[in-house]
């Protein structure tokens, strides 16, 4: 059986969502290829009109189009921004961003679950960043997201799984695909988030600022995959430590 | 007197005017108090200017070690102590160290992006007399105001080069270039371009509210220098005369809405290494009171102006001006940090690599010239410049030298999300 995961109703086979932002724009083509990915996301700050600069150009056909609300503060403008993205032409996915922070650019929750509610009930396939609470996921669930996007560790840090054993909780707690965003930095920690079963990764800066972007690009995709796999066949028993006791504890037992 | 360097004569000047040039240069008690405010400029409630001046005062840069420059590169944030470190004399030796960390964090938080603008002077009429600019009062040049049909034609020319993104900038007169003026400029503005930001002379919370709804979203004022007591040697009248109206001004413009905010002292009017720290932490306490604004850095370094080629940045070589962008970045990695055509084309070239997020392309610093300049058109009227640039590469020149570094040049990085501008699209 072929190993898919779906969002509002479409099958997606990469598990491997690129970002667009921070790098050449003629690198994209051959970035989604090594990547192997089938989503890229756009952030429509960006999403220049002018031809030259137009990243729309710059994606293959059949590559499903993310654009992000980076810039939003409210559920206010995040919603504006998606209602743009429908009209340029950007499809019906939206990845809601909503930062009241400068500096380290976290994720407003309460925004983001209002947000949610309102874009899904346009008929919308939201995917919401968010800072890892399942009470929050269980709310963004409930308003009708597609899947929840908890964050590893803060948007462009490439410090990996600090955030480990809250996704770990949301894997564990919700129905819906549990997609790691932001703070990945190596293969390793998207292999390990993976491993843990998170039905995706999205990374963008540990690959932009890679010094060959296709390249990396493909050792995030060898990753992913070797993560999933891992995870679907089961870990084998890994000791904590030592070895086991040649006395066990429960020796004592009688009948 | 130090500062004399500054000071230009002017023939054309009445015998009245040129008394009182003269009353205001050498007698200090001829001009007004730098810290009273004005009749009409608002007082806000801010502890932000006090914290900056407390730990301002108390920096003796000479008391840090080489082993707090070591330890300042080693932690995974910088505090403030780390800060002062690192723009310490005793930094300098790390120079190349300070280049490889700013360049880890430009790259974390903006990863290969370079933003580019250029800025418009719409007019250059003036009420002060700071003796070391260009468009100071007293300087026998040029005087334009661009109408509105000027400013637009301006404004094509320059959206037809391909940029994006606007910094509209006039003298400091609110008589000839009023709220209104500037208000309308943009409006127009906002036909031709993406993210449009001012620099203009500080007004009021109110004020600021009224600009953001005619389509402006980011604020520029620049200090100058945060030694008040220097401040008022060098701004003898006029209303930028009052130092903690012009300081106050980044928070009155996020009080009126403002999406960002830019700072900068100008390098080389007093002790830069002091400029620099106070400069680091107005940003660094606004960030903290307003953690939603966007916050940028300039780093401005003295130019020579026309009528007096002499002015230069004194102590502020490449060297330290690169010093201190390291220490900015690795500070406040999420600012964003403007190295404008005052600086040539081989440091501007080398600074993306490092610290710099964004370059200036296609400047012109004159009044109403865009259209001569980018058409080789000639065209006698227009306004004298600012200052001299140093750096004049048009913007497909600047577009193609960022890609030559491996970079990614952005033309715009902003979307307006009020209401009423969403038709925009």
């Amino acid at each position: 059986m072929k190993d898919t995961f779906t969002l509002g109703g479409h099958e997606f086979t990469s598990r491997f969502i690129l970002g667009s932002g921070k790098y050449n724009l003629s690198l994209i083509k051959a970035a989604i290829e090594d990547a192997g990915a089938e989503i890229i996301t756009l952030a429509l700050r960006r999403a220049n009109t002018k031809k030259e600069e137009n990243i729309l150009d710059y994606i293959p056909e059949g590559v499903t189009l993310l654009p992000n609300t980076s810039g939003a503060r409210t559920a206010e403008e995040a919603v504006r921004i998606a209602h743009l993205a429908r009209e340029m032409g950007c499809g019906d996915f939206v990845k809601i961003e909503i930062m009241r922070d400068s500096k380290y650019l976290l994720p407003d929750n309460y925004e983001t679950i209002r947000a949610t509610e309102i874009l899904a009930k346009e008929g919308y396939v939201v995917m919401p960043y968010m800072y890892p609470d399942l009470n929050v996921a269980r709310s963004l669930a409930a308003a009708g997201a597609a899947c929840i996007m908890p964050l590893a560790a803060p948007i462009g840090s490439n410090k990996g799984l600090a955030t480990k054993e809250f996704i770990q909780i949301l894997i564990d707690e919700i129905e819906l695909p549990i997609i790691v965003d932001a703070g990945i930095g190596r293969p390793s920690q998207a292999c390990e988030a993976m491993e843990m079963g998170a039905a995706a990764i999205m990374a963008n800066t540990a690959i932009a600022t890679a010094g060959d972007i296709p390249a990396m690009a493909g050792a995030f995709k060898k990753a992913i995959e070797a993560g999933r796999t891992a995870y679907l066949t089961g870990m084998g028993r890994v000791l904590q430590r030592g070895s086991e006791a040649s006395d066990p504890l429960t020796g004592f037992l009688g009948d | 007197m130090e500062e004399n360097q500054f000071l230009i004569e002017n023939s054309a000047l009445t015998g009245e005017a040129l008394e009182k040039k003269r009353r205001l240069e050498q007698d200090p008690s001829s001009r007004t108090d730098h810290m009273a405010y004005m009749e009409g400029m608002e007082q806000i409630q801010s502890d932000v200017r006090e914290r900056v001046m407390a730990q301002t005062a108390a920096y003796d840069y000479d008391r840090y070690t080489a082993a707090d420059v070591a330890a300042a590169l080693s932690h995974d944030t910088c505090t403030i102590e780390d800060f002062k470190a690192l723009l310490s004399p005793a930094a300098l030796p790390f120079l190349e160290q300070m280049a490889e960390k700013a360049q880890l964090e430009t790259r974390k938080h903006f990863g290969n992006s370079v933003y580019i603008f250029t800025p418009l002077y719409i007019a250059n009429y003036c009420e002060n007399y700071c003796i070391y600019c260009g468009f100071n009062c007293y300087n026998q040049i040029h005087r334009k105001k661009l109408t509105m049909e000027e400013i637009e034609r301006e404004m094509k020319v320059i959206a037809d080069s391909g940029i994006e993104e606007i910094l509209m900038l006039t003298g400091e007169s609110r008589k000839m270039s009023d709220l209104n003026y500037i208000g309308e400029a943009c409006k127009l503005a906002r036909k031709y371009f993406r993210n449009v930001g001012l620099e203009i002379y500080p007004v009021n919370a109110d004020e600021y509210a009224y600009l953001h709804q005619c389509g402006a979203d980011y604020i520029t004022v620049f200090q100058e220098t945060y030694n008040p007591d220097k401040y008022e040697t060098l701004h003898l009248m006029g209303h930028k005369r009052v130092w903690p109206y012009r300081f106050e001004a980044q928070e009155r413009a996020l009080r009126g809405g403002m999406r960002g905010v830019g700072f900068s002292a100008l390098l080389g009017l007093d002790d830069f290494r002091k400029d620099a720290l106070a400069t680091g932490l107005h940003v660094y306490y606004l960030q903290r009171k307003y953690p939603h604004a966007e916050m940028s850095l300039s780093c401005p370094r003295l130019r020579p102006i026309i009528n007096n080629e002499k002015i230069n940045p004194r102590d502020v070589h490449e060297k330290q001006l690169c010093q201190i962008l390291c220490a900015y970045r690795i500070f406040l990695p999420f600012a964003g940090i403007t190295v404008s055509s005052r600086e040539n084309a081989r440091f501007r070239n080398g600074i993306i690599r490092i610290a710099a997020t964004k370059v200036s392309a296609g400047v012109s610093t004159g009044i109403g010239d865009h259209e001569a300049k980018y058409s080789g058109k000639e065209e006698a009227a227009a306004g004298d410049e600012q200052f001299e640039i140093a750096d004049s590469r048009s913007f497909d020149e600047m577009y193609d030298a960022i890609c030559a570094q491996g970079l990614q040049p952005v033309l715009n990085d902003y979307i307006y999300t009020d209401a009423e501008d969403g038709s925009r699209f």
